[in-house]
C-alpha cells in the first residue's frame, strides 16, 4: 500500500524542489516596531517580563561563566548568546509540563522555567548538590521537576527519543507534547531522519526545533547541506513545517504556540527552523576567529534578539532603563555570589562513582568499589576529594 | 503446563506482559499485523490494538531511540530488532543512551522499562548477516543487562523478568531453537532470576559453561564425555551482564577445570572475560588451562558453517583434553 499519489508524465521530469521556497515568518523589527501587517501574539506584561528576565539571566550567566572558565574556575562552558529568542520564545509558548529535550545550548529554556542560579552553579561545578552527581561536563543540566531531560553529549540522539516520549504522552492522553531542540549540524545525523520520519508516521505530539545558527563548531551551514536550510526536509516527511526569524521573540513565540496546537490537538508533529546566529564561540574550547570574520559577527550583533525585545518592551512602556540597570546589577551580583558558594561545596560522595549504573550496584562492581576504597585508604593524600569517604567500608 | 516451542513461549510472555500492564508496547519491523518475521508477536496487534503493537519504519537507530524516549516517559517498550546482525545502527542509542541514561542524570531519569529483543546466532544457513552473536560488544557497556535463554521455559520466565527489570535489558533469542526447541512451559505469569547462572547438572571433573543455543551443544558433548567416565558439571550462564561470578567460581573450585563455549568469534569474546576472572578467583585450584570453544575469528561463513561452528565434537574434544591435561 503506497502513500504516493502521482500523475503520469511521459518525458523524464526531474525536480530539485526549488519550486517550494520556504518563507521566513517575522513580526518584530530590530527597533521594536512590528512589520506591516504583523500582529503581536497575545502576551501580557507579566509573561513578557518573565520571558525577558529569562533572556537577560541567560546572557548574564553566559558572560560571567565564560569569564569564570577563562579564569580557570571552570573546566568548560557553552554560551547560547544570540540564540536566546529561539530558545526562550519557543519554551514560553509551551505548557510548563511539556517535556523539553535539548541539545546542550538551551539553558535559556531552564532559566524560563525557573531553574535557579544556584541550580545552574551546582551543575557547572559538579558539587554535592548537582542533580547529575558531578558525572557530566558543565552545561549538561537536567531537571525532573521542570520537565527538562538531562543533556547527553552525543548529537541528535534526543530526536528519536523525543518522538518516543511524545508517543507515550499521546498514549497517556495527558494533553502534553515534547519539544526537542537541535542545531542544523546535528540535523545531518541519521537520528534526525529517524526521529522525524517516525514522528510523522506514528503521528506524535512533538515539536522539532532546529536552531539554524550557521555553524557546527567551525563548519558553516553551506558545507553542511546543499539544500535551502533544514525546513524543506519537513516536506519529505509530510510534516507541518515553518521557518521563523530566530532572533524575533514574537515570531518564535507565535510559531511555537501554533505548532503546539497542531501537536497536542491533532497529533501533528511540527518542524520549526529558527534562523539565528551563534554569536559566541561553539564552546570555551573554540576560537571563531579561525573560521569567520569580525564583520560577519558585527552584522548579527546588530540583530541581537535581547535588544530587539527590549526595544519592543520599551515601546509598550513595560520596561525602563532604570529597571534594566537594576536587573543587570542584581543578576551579576547573584551570579557572582552564588558561584562563590557553589565552588565551596564538597564534591559528590565517592559512592556516586558506582551508584545509578543500575538500579542497584551489582556484586562484581561492588567488589571493584571495595578494592578502590582500600587503595584510597592506602594513598589518602593522593585522593583528597574522596579520602574521607573511603574510611570504614570493607 | 503446556507444550510450547520457544516462539510460542516468547509470544505467551509478551501476551501476559501486555495484558498485565497497559504501558507495555511491542514494536519493530514487521511486528504488527504480520506478527514479526519469526511470528514472535503473532496476534498481539489483533488483541491489544495498533497503538500498542505496531510496525515501525525500517530504521534500527530510530526504533531504539524511540524506545529510549518511551521508556524515559515511564512506558515499558519491548522493541524488536529483526536480527541481532542489524542491531548496529542502534549501537549509539544502546551504548551511549540506554546504558547511561540513569547514571548521567543522577537517577533523575532512567530507561529501566526498556527491553530489546533480537534473534541471534547461527545454524540456519544465514551467512554473514543472519548468524551473528553480538553479546560481547554490549557486555563491554556498564548499565545494560544481557539475557540469553536456552529453551521455551527459560525464554518465557526470563523475558517476563527482563520486561519487569528496572534496567534496560537486551534479550538475545537463539533463533536456531525458535521452533526446534520444545518443552513444558508453565501457564500464566512467572519470572526467572536475572543475574543468576543455573547449574543444570552436577559433576566433579570438568565445569562446562555456555548460554543460549550452545546449551544443546553442551548436552551432546557431555553425553559423549560421560560415556568415557568424565564427570561434567554443566552451567547455563543465562545472564551475560552482570554475570554470576560466584556460581561459576564455586563450580570451578570444585572441579578444577573449565570449558567455556560460545558461537561468537574467539578474540574479544565473552569467554575471555570469564576465563580472566575465573583464573583470578580459582588460580591455585586449576588443574588445566581454561578452554574456550568458540566460533573462529572470521565473519560468519555460509557453505562452511559446519566447519566454523563450535559444535558438540569440538566441545567434547575440549572437555577430554581438559580432563587429560
Amino acid at each position: 500500500m503506497t502513500t504516493t499519489k502521482s500523475k503520469t508524465v511521459c518525458t523524464p521530469v526531474f525536480t530539485d524542489g526549488a519550486e517550494f521556497r520556504i518563507p521566513t515568518f517575522k513580526l518584530l523589527k530590530q527597533d521594536g516596531s512590528l512589520y506591516k501587517g504583523g500582529k503581536a501574539p497575545d502576551i501580557d506584561k507579566e509573561k513578557a517580563l518573565r520571558i525577558y528576565n529569562a533572556m537577560v539571566t541567560t546572557r548574564v550567566l553566559d558572560e560571567r561563566m565564560l569569564g569564570a572558565q577563562r579564569q580557570g574556575r571552570l573546566s568548560f562552558y557553552m554560551q547560547c548568546t544570540g540564540e536566546e529568542a529561539s530558545i526562550i520564545g519557543s519554551t514560553a509558548a509551551l505548557d510548563d509540563a511539556d517535556m523539553i529535550m535539548a541539545q546542550y545550548r538551551e539553558q535559556g529554556a531552564l532559566a524560563y522555567r525557573g531553574f535557579t542560579i544556584d541550580e545552574f552553579m551546582n551543575q557547572l561545578f559538579g558539587n554535592e548538590k548537582d542533580y547529575g552527581k558531578g558525572r557530566q561536563m558543565p552545561v549538561h543540566y537536567g531537571s525532573k521537576k521542570l520537565n527538562y531531560m538531562t543533556i547527553s553529549s552525543p548529537l541528535a540522539t534526543q530526536i528519536p527519543q523525543a518522538t518516543g516520549y511524545a508517543y507515550g504522552q499521546k498514549m497517556a492522553g495527558d494533553g502534553h507534547c515534547t519539544v526537542v531542540y537541535f542545531g542544523e549540524g546535528a540535523a545531518s545525523e541519521g537520528d534526525f531522519h529517524a526521529g522525524l520520519n517516525m514522528a510523522a508516521v506514528h503521528r506524535v505530539p512533538a515539536i522539532f526545533i532546529c536552531r539554524n545558527n550557521g555553524y557546527a563548531i567551525s563548519t558553516p551551514a553551506v558545507e553542511q547541506f546543499a539544500a535551502d536550510g533544514i525546513a524543506p526536509r519537513g516536506f519529505g516527511y509530510k510534516m507541518d513545517t515553518i521557518r521563523v526569524d530566530g532572533n524575533d521573540i514574537l515570531a518564535v513565540y507565535q510559531a511555537t504556540e501554533a505548532a503546539r496546537k497542531l501537536a497536542v490537538e491533532e497529533n501533528r508533529p511540527v518542524l520549526i527552523e529558527a534562523m539565528t546566529y551563534r554569536l559566541a564561540a561553539h564552546s570555551s574550547s573554540d576560537d571563531p576567529s579561525g573560521y569567520r570574520s569580525k564583520d560577519e559577527e558585527a552584522v548579527w550583533r546588530e540583530k541581537d534578539p535581547i535588544l530587539r525585545m527590549q526595544n519592543w518592551l520599551t515601546r509598550k512602556k513595560w520596561w525602563s532603563e532604570a529597571e534594566e540597570k537594576e536587573l543587570q546589577e542584581r543578576l551579576r551580583r547573584e551570579v557572582l555570589e552564588t558561584m562563590k558558594q557553589a565552588q565551596k561545596l564538597p564534591p559528590p560522595a565517592l559512592e556516586t562513582l558506582v551508584t545509578d549504573v543500575y538500579d542497584e550496584v551489582p556484586p562484581l562492581l561492588n567488589a571493584q568499589f571495595e578494592k578502590l576504597k582500600a587503595h584510597i585508604r592506602k594513598y589518602p593524600d593522593e585522593y583528597p576529594k574522596s579520602a574521607a569517604h573511603a574510611e570504614g567500608g570493607a | 503446563m503446556a507444550k510450547m516451542n520457544m516462539l510460542q513461549a516468547i509470544n505467551d510472555a509478551l501476551d501476559i506482559a501486555m495484558a498485565a500492564n497497559d504501558r507495555v508496547l511491542c514494536f519493530g519491523e514487521d511486528v504488527g499485523i504480520f506478527g514479526g518475521v519469526f511470528r514472535a508477536t503473532s496476534n498481539l496487534q489483533q488483541k491489544y490494538g495498533k497503538d500498542r503493537c505496531f510496525n515501525t519504519p525500517l530504521v534500527e537507530q530510530g526504533i531504539i531511540g524511540f524506545a529510549n524516549g518511551l521508556a524515559s516517559q515511564g512506558s515499558f517498550p519491548v522493541a524488536e530488532i529483526q536480527f541481532a546482525d542489524y542491531i548496529f545502527p542502534a549501537f549509539d542509542q544502546i551504548v551511549n543512551e540506554s546504558a547511561k541514561f540513569r547514571y548521567r542524570s543522577g537517577n533523575l531519569f532512567n530507561v529501566g522499562g526498556l527491553t530489546i529483543r533480537a534473534p541471534y546466532g547461527g545454524g540456519i544457513a544465514g551467512g554473514l548477516y543472519h548468524s551473528q552473536s553480538p553479546e560481547a560488544y554490549f557486555a563491554h557497556t556498564p548499565g545494560l543487562k544481557i539475557v540469553v535463554p536456552r529453551n521455551p521455559h527459560q525464554a518465557k520466565g526470563l523475558l517476563l523478568a527482563s520486561i519487569n527489570d528496572p534496567n534496560p535489558t537486551l534479550f538475545f533469542e537463539p533463533k536456531r531453537l525458535y521452533r526446534a526447541s520444545t518443552g513444558e512451559v508453565p501457564e500464566g505469569e512467572y519470572q526467572l532470576p536475572i543475574g543468576e547462572a543455573e547449574v543444570l547438572k552436577e559433576g566433579s571433573d570438568v565445569t562446562v559453561l555456555g548460554w543460549g543455543a550452545q546449551m544443546e551443544v553442551i548436552d551432546k558433548a557431555v553425553e559423549m564425555a560421560e560415556k568415557e567416565g568424565i564427570s561434567c558439571e554443566v552451567i547455563d550462564l543465562r545472564t551475560i551482564l552482570p554475570w554470576d561470578v560466584e556460581t561459576v567460581a564455586e563450580s570451578v573450585l570444585k572441579t578444577g577445570r573449565l570449558v567455556i563455549t560460545h558461537e561468537a568469534p574467539l578474540t574479544g569474546g565473552f569467554a575471555g572475560e570469564i576465563a580472566a576472572t575465573i583464573q583470578e578467583r580459582c588460580f591455585l585450584y586449576l588443574e588445566s588451562p581454561i578452554a574456550r570453544v568458540t566460533g573462529m575469528d572470521t565473519p560468519f561463513p555460509l557453505v562452511l558453517e559446519k566447519e566454523h561452528f563450535p559444535n558438540h565434537l569440538k566441545v567434547y574434544e575440549a572437555i577430554r583434553e581438559s580432563a587429560e591435561f
